[in-house]
């Protein structure tokens, strides 16, 4: 009967975390907007997140490309069709690597980031002293987070793509001897900018709202305590890359399954 | 860290995503087609499509004047309708026309190859919603094989 | 007297435990009240109760006769500019400098331009002799600095009530003076009227014009410093001397120590 009961407290627990997290998302997001205040703190999370986290999106990108382009060389080489590698690059990295890669890397720089600094600023009570001032965290702590790795998040994924495929050139062109001008010719011919790079966009958008919104909630509602932080954290990275990669399959589906 | 500089990086930031766009938007993915541009479709109907797909080229002496737009069955003969968007560009097509669906080299990806037909006075253009009558199907492999070997037990 | 706060009757519970139980308060306009008792009795809670941050279960806690916990939200952030709080970590932005953290309130709450702001930032630094440190950022203070730093960022928009969390917790002699010296001089100077939280016997009983001693869920002493020392409550005896064991048990609840290593009978 033991674990019966504990499946119940857990379900509850779970239920209930879904609630605080909704309303918290109503609160940040719903609040009347205050764009002239929110407008330069936004900006400066947009360099915490974004910036920041450009160094990594940058080598990963082009280290994925490079990958890529030498797997993809070594078989696509063997049907005579090495000419394909320029689209096998940029498709993968446009409908796939590029939004998932990027998430992952963004919920473990940023994400996890941002949930231990809401943590922390709910442990020294800053929160609570935001509350007693007459101001509201979530408008001024959470929802200019929010916007910030919402729009950040896009922008990696776009370096990121544009970064591997050129990663993939240096490897494929300028090392493995592709013809510089099929790579780019038939890449052309087989990307479809609604269907690869627009579809690859909307799933970073969606991607970029649930990784954020892990992060800050599970700051916003840590334990205040180092070891609740702590577990705060590793819950962020866990969670997010599980929700991205579950959402990722669902999305695709929807995107390119249904012909 | 001023704000200056914060303000400065982040813009440095947009700049970059912008570019990175761009690279994507110009060198990436192919203009003209299916992102906005003008075309007009053309309809062929074929006894065999073989592996053509939506999205597939239609070249003409080998340019791309257009893509495969929908595949779909005629619902009275049951024979494959395809739909193919044209680019606007290319839009003096003669009614006596010819669309084939070919392949590039043994084992390549299917598409549509469109010979342009003669143009005399009292021939008009193909337009918009436009059927082309003179199709010829897709060669099937495992069917060239059977005549071979038929041909042979002869 | 005019009372600024009047809590009646408050009863408040947390994950089931009873923290309060029928408690009634009074804190008066312009003097010094503290709230007393043994750590861990949430004492802390009853500031923020105080401050709306919590919701009693039953009872009444009123500013100026308004109801705190029947004010909408917007209500609440108004009157809310009239308290201030002073938490036990002092709570400093660790993102901005000192500077930065005391003109925040202002820049939130008030229309004033930047060099009115500056001058009087450095006025409420000046107050507690942080002026030099304005440029500091927070993790470069000590302890009683922020402390006192953050005292002058409670201060910044002139708040009617201020309350202390437990101000000279973990302070050394020097600063806990200093802080001493700073909370009634800006008590008598600002004609505020403050709360505060704490469990040191010897500072309260200078500073405080009226003490509340709580223990056990209830109100178990309360008056004047000089009351209070004369008091014949045993727990508030042995509260002020500091006894290990009395009223207030030295052991935790639980059970018999026979029982637990003998088993039952």
């Amino acid at each position: 009967m033991q674990w019966l009961a504990s499946i119940g407290r857990n379900t509850i627990d779970t239920v209930g975390a879904f609630g605080r997290a909704f309303l918290m998302l109503l609160g940040a997001v719903i609040a009347k907007p205050q764009l002239i205040k929110n407008t330069p703190l936004t900006i400066k999370q947009i360099y915490v997140v974004g910036v920041q986290s450009l160094l990594i999106i940058v080598v990963s990108g082009l280290f994925i490309g490079m990958v890529m382009a030498l797997q993809g060389y070594t078989i696509l080489v063997g049907y005579g069709a090495e000419g394909s590698l320029g689209p096998m690059v940029a498709l993968s990295l446009l409908r796939e690597l590029g939004p998932v890669v990027t998430a992952l890397l963004f919920a473990g720089r940023a994400g996890s980031a941002l949930t231990a600094e809401i943590g922390l600023m709910k442990a020294t009570e800053q929160l609570s002293s935001l509350e007693m001032m007459a101001v509201d965290p979530l408008r001024r702590i959470v929802a200019p987070r929010l916007w910030a790795g919402i729009i950040s998040m896009p922008m990696l994924a776009i370096i990121f793509s544009a970064v591997g495929i050129l990663g993939g050139h240096v490897v494929g062109v300028d090392w493995l001897g592709v013809d510089a001008g099929s790579y780019w010719s038939i890449m052309q011919s087989s990307v479809d900018w609604n269907e690869d790079v627009v579809n690859g966009i909307i799933k970073t958008f969606v991607f970029a709202f649930v990784i954020t919104w892990i992060a800050i909630f599970k700051g916003y509602d840590a334990i205040p305590t180092s070891e609740g932080i702590s577990k705060a954290t590793t819950e962020t990275v866990v969670f997010s890359s599980l929700a991205v990669l579950g959402l990722d399959f669902i999305l695709t589906a929807l995107m390119f399954g249904i012909e | 860290m001023s704000s200056r500089k914060v303000e400065i990086m982040v813009g440095l930031f947009v700049v970059l995503t912008l570019a990175a766009g761009l690279l994507l938007a110009l060198k990436a993915v192919n203009q003209g087609m299916s992102n906005g541009a003008e075309t007009y479709t053309l309809y062929a109907k074929f006894d065999n499509i073989g592996g053509l797909k939506a999205r597939s080229a239609v070249k003409v002496g080998g340019v791309i004047v257009g893509r495969v737009d929908s595949i779909s069955l005629d619902p009275d003969g049951y024979t494959p309708v395809v739909a193919l968007k044209i680019s606007q560009e290319y839009n003096k097509f003669p009614e006596t026309s010819s669309v084939s669906i070919l392949t590039s080299g043994l084992l390549g990806e299917q598409y549509v190859g469109f010979q342009p037909g003669f143009s005399i006075d009292g021939i008009a253009d193909l337009g918009e919603g436009d059927y082309i009558s003179d199709t010829k199907s897709a060669l099937v492999l495992e069917d060239l094989i059977g005549q071979f070997l038929f041909s042979k037990n002869d | 007297m005019e009372n600024l706060l009047e809590i009646d009757n408050l009863t408040f519970s947390r994950s089931g435990r009873i923290i309060y139980d029928d408690i009634s308060l009074r804190i008066v306009k312009g003097k010094t009240t503290a709230i007393m008792g043994p750590s861990g009795i949430g004492k802390t809670t009853m500031l923020r109760l105080m401050g709306g941050q919590l919701k009693p279960d039953s009872g009444d806690i009123r500013f100026r006769g308004e109801s705190i916990q029947s004010m909408k939200r917007n209500r609440l952030f108004t009157v809310r500019r009239q308290m201030s709080m002073l938490f036990q970590s002092g709570a400093l932005f660790t993102d901005m400098t000192v500077f930065d953290n005391i003109a925040f309130p202002l820049r939130e709450h008030t229309k004033l331009s930047e060099s009115v702001i500056k001058t009087l930032v450095l006025l409420k630094l000046q107050a507690v002799g942080l002026r030099g440190a304005a440029q500091l950022m927070p993790a470069e203070l000590s302890g009683g600095m922020a402390r006192r730093a953050a005292l002058a960022r409670a201060i910044a928009l002139d708040p009617e009530l201020i309350m202390y969390d437990e101000p000279f917790a973990g302070q050394d002699p020097i600063s806990m003076g200093v802080l001493v010296k700073l909370i009634k001089a800006l008590n008598d100077a600002l004609q505020l009227t403050s709360v505060v939280v704490t469990h040191d016997v010897t500072e309260v009983l200078t500073i405080a014009d009226y003490i509340y001693i709580l223990a056990e869920k209830k109100v178990i002493g309360s008056g004047t410093p000089e009351q209070i020392k004369q008091s014949d409550s045993p727990l508030v005896q042995q509260f002020l001397k500091g006894q290990a064991d009395g009223p207030v048990p030295f052991h935790y609840p639980s059970d018999d120590i026979e029982h637990t290593f003998l088993g039952a009978k």
